[in-house]
């Protein structure tokens, strides 16, 4: 990081505008790619908005399905944006420049996608008003209305300040190749920005406030999304540790989908003269703790909750919740999730030899994947479980909620991809703060070894 | 106490003769009670009723009529059994039959988690829902520990006739996308009639009771005191434990009095 200090400057603001002139022939076919996919999602939401919740796979054993699944997930998904630029910001990661930008506009795009799955799974979204007009305070929903805003305003925040010295790079250096609408959109969003000493300190002062601002509000909407399921009396989801254990859970998830992110742009984009392997092996360290801690979480969970035999009800001869997962209706969903998003990732990130990019690509998309399984596991068995005498519920999802959730996931890489188009996908401030503060330190080194 | 019992069983008996005869045009029955008073059964004004519910599982042969009356009372699509009967198969081999409707907790986990109150209890001590402000969010389901909650993923069955006001009390026709649950037929019981249920069970299984004047009624009109049928009978509360304090008392059987009727 501490080659030729004017060519890298160079490369650097090179390289975070390239997207925005020249994306490349791929781009607009990848766009169009998801854009498909996007379109039938919207179309069948179209379907179940009209027509009712009736076109899911819904019943009245198992009221909540996928769209519950896909609203943990994808809140999740951006909680490990968020958390993970806030931390290294924090704790003055020097890594962290290049990855910053992406895993905060991942964490904003991700966050946009998850909360409109609450909506959709209501069934009158046309009615999603009432929820300002006759609030409840002691609803859960309540909380996650009142956390999941104030969130995003904190995260899209937290995405623009250090935007502005950068959109301000846009703004004086960017010719009129870039067209009047991006022109207009630096002048107005770069605030006057000159890079002045008192602009920086403010600059300076105000990231570090919403990086402190930002862990605690993250911690807080993936426990109050918990608590939907942690206040009712439902086996399985009885249990005192599900906000941690959802907090957890959702930076496991969000570093994994950080890393694809990363992964993919500085492929498409040619970034690999900033984002080194080491990055990845940095993030690799990351996401193998979260992943033990996950793996501990839930050993806590399940034992618990076997141990007590939740869910076993003695008249009618239903097994417990536990055994239905483990050796029961969900057992190949379960060990599928034990496997391949946990032992397996573990593995390809503990081993050297396959601690390499694409091992740890390969891990990433294995726990991304299996995280939404997870989700998909801690919602519909616990509604399928007998609370009454009868026997277990069951439920299979509709092409509606494929077709809906497919959209959601094509969403967000194509909210990335235009967002790119117009703000630089690397931090250029950030990435020339750290290039001083290190040139500072050799000439100080230099100094010291002269003396 | 003693002239609100009085009352009641007068009240009752009207409401039982008048059901099995005409069945319809009680608006001026005594029973209807005032809307002044607090919802708790000890601070209940005179005229107040606070319903509970009996299930004598002794009784009840498991024939469905309940639920069938309670379905096309209230118009509901057929998955939707807010009286359901579950055959239960204990562990000696026996089979008997639990009919299971709404609770009607004093404490109701349901109430709680509505983000927008359009479950709330009237002062009858009926759980209800405001259909025109659910937002069919159904985490009122996944709270309710006596799966005792239906969702409307479909449109209702229309009624025929000028039903298009439904109201809490009277929930007909239901909304798509909106919750619905047993309301106790508090249309009916506020004007002295029996609850659709009870007036359909055959096996006079089904009683209904109101906490203040401490009586209990049935099909056939038996009559009787509350407490004390709770008490010689050994009743319980499905799922006490909860601390949800339903409003259905159980008394756990296996078909033994339908046996004697059989002899009879």
């Amino acid at each position: 990081m501490r080659a030729t200090q004017p060519a890298e400057e160079m490369d650097v603001r090179q390289a975070a505008v390239r997207p925005i002139l020249h994306p490349g022939e791929l781009y607009w076919l990848v766009v169009a790619g998801l854009l498909v996919v996007v379109g039938a999602g919207v179309l069948a939401y179209a379907h179940q908005f009209r027509d009712g919740l009736g076109v899911t796979g819904l019943n009245q054993r198992v009221t909540w399905g996928v769209y519950i699944a896909d609203m943990v997930f994808f809140i999740g998904v951006s909680y490990g944006g968020a958390l993970t630029s806030a931390i290294l910001r924090l704790t003055n990661a020097p890594w962290r420049a290049p990855l910053t930008r992406m895993a905060e506009a991942m964490a904003v795009a991700a966050l946009l996608i998850g909360a409109l799955f609450p909506i959709i799974d209501l069934g009158r979204p046309d009615r999603m008003l009432n929820l300002l007009l006759h609030g409840q305070v002691g609803s859960p929903v309540v909380w996650d209305v009142v956390a999941i805003t104030t969130y995003m305003a904190t995260s899209v925040i937290f995405l623009y300040l250090p935007l502005i010295p950068d959109l301000a790079f846009c703004r004086d250096h960017l010719g009129p190749a870039a067209g009047r609408l991006r022109h207009l959109l630096y002048q107005r969003l770069s605030l006057g920005w000159q890079g002045t000493p008192r602009q920086r300190h403010l600059l300076e002062q105000n990231s570090t406030i919403i990086a402190i601002i930002i862990i605690p509000l993250a911690v807080m909407v993936h426990s109050v999304l918990s608590w939907l399921f942690g206040v009712t009396m439902r086996p399985g989801w009885n249990s005192t540790i599900f906000g941690p254990y959802f907090v957890l859970g959702a930076m496991f998830s969000g570093v994994a989908a950080v890393i694809l992110v990363i992964a993919g742009f500085r492929k498409a984009y040619h970034l690999e003269a900033f984002i080194e392997e080491l990055h990845f092996k940095y993030l690799a360290n990351i996401l193998l703790a979260l992943g033990i801690g996950y793996a501990y979480f839930m050993f806590a969970e399940y034992l618990t909750e076997g141990y007590k035999m939740e869910g076993y009800i003695v008249d009618e001869g239903s097994g417990p919740l536990l055994e239905a997962l483990m050796v029961g209706q969900y057992a190949p969903l379960f060990w599928a999730f034990i496997v391949g998003g946990l032992v397996v990732p573990m593995a390809l990130l503990s081993f050297p030899r396959t601690r390499t990019i694409q091992g740890i690509v390969t891990a990433s998309i294995m726990v991304v994947v299996a995280m939404w399984l997870k989700r998909f596991l801690i919602v519909v068995p616990a509604m399928a479980t007998p609370i009454m005498p009868v026997a277990w519920g069951s439920y299979m999802p509709t092409r509606v909620e494929g077709a809906i959730t497919l959209a959601a996931a094509a969403t967000i890489p194509l909210i990335l991809m235009v967002f790119f188009r117009f703000f630089p996908i690397i931090s250029i401030y950030e990435m020339e703060e750290m290039a001083e503060a290190n040139a500072h330190r050799d000439a100080a080194a230099q100094h010291a070894e002269a003396d | 106490m003693a002239i609100s019992r009085r009352r009641m069983l007068q009240g009752l008996g009207a409401a039982v003769a008048l059901t099995a005869s005409a069945g319809v045009g009680l608006a001026t029955s005594p029973l209807r009670p005032s809307r002044s008073a607090s919802g708790t059964p000890e601070g209940g004004a005179d005229s107040q009723r606070q319903w509970a519910f009996v299930v004598d599982m002794r009784r009840c042969d498991g024939c469905n009529d309940c639920t069938a009356a309670c379905q096309s009372t209230h118009y509901l699509n057929k998955d939707q059994e807010w009286i359901k009967v579950y055959e239960v198969k204990a562990r000696d081999g026996s089979t008997y039959y639990m009919p299971r409707l709404c609770m009607q907790c004093e404490n109701p986990p349901c109430l709680k988690v509505c983000p927008v109150a359009a479950t709330f209890k009237s002062r009858e001590g009926v759980v209800l829902v405001d259909q025109d402000r659910c937002i069919g969010c159904r985490l009122c389901m996944a709270a309710c520990p006596y799966n005792a909650r239906y969702f409307n993923f479909t449109d209702p069955p229309r009624p025929p006739g000028p039903f298009d006001n439904p109201m809490p009390e009277f929930p007909v026709p239901q909304r798509r996308g909106t919750v619905g649950k047993c309301v106790l037929c508090a249309h009916y019981t506020s004007r002295g009639r029996l609850p659709a249920c009870v007036d359909a069970c055959r096996m006079d299984a089904l009683f209904i009771a109101d906490l203040n004047s401490d009586v209990m009624t049935n099909r056939s009109g038996e009559t009787l005191q509350f407490s004390r049928y709770l008490r010689e009978n050994d009743a319980f509360r499905y799922k006490e434990e909860l601390n949800s304090s339903p409003r259905v008392w159980y008394v756990a059987g296996h078909g033994q009095a339908l046996e004697e009727r059989r002899r009879r």
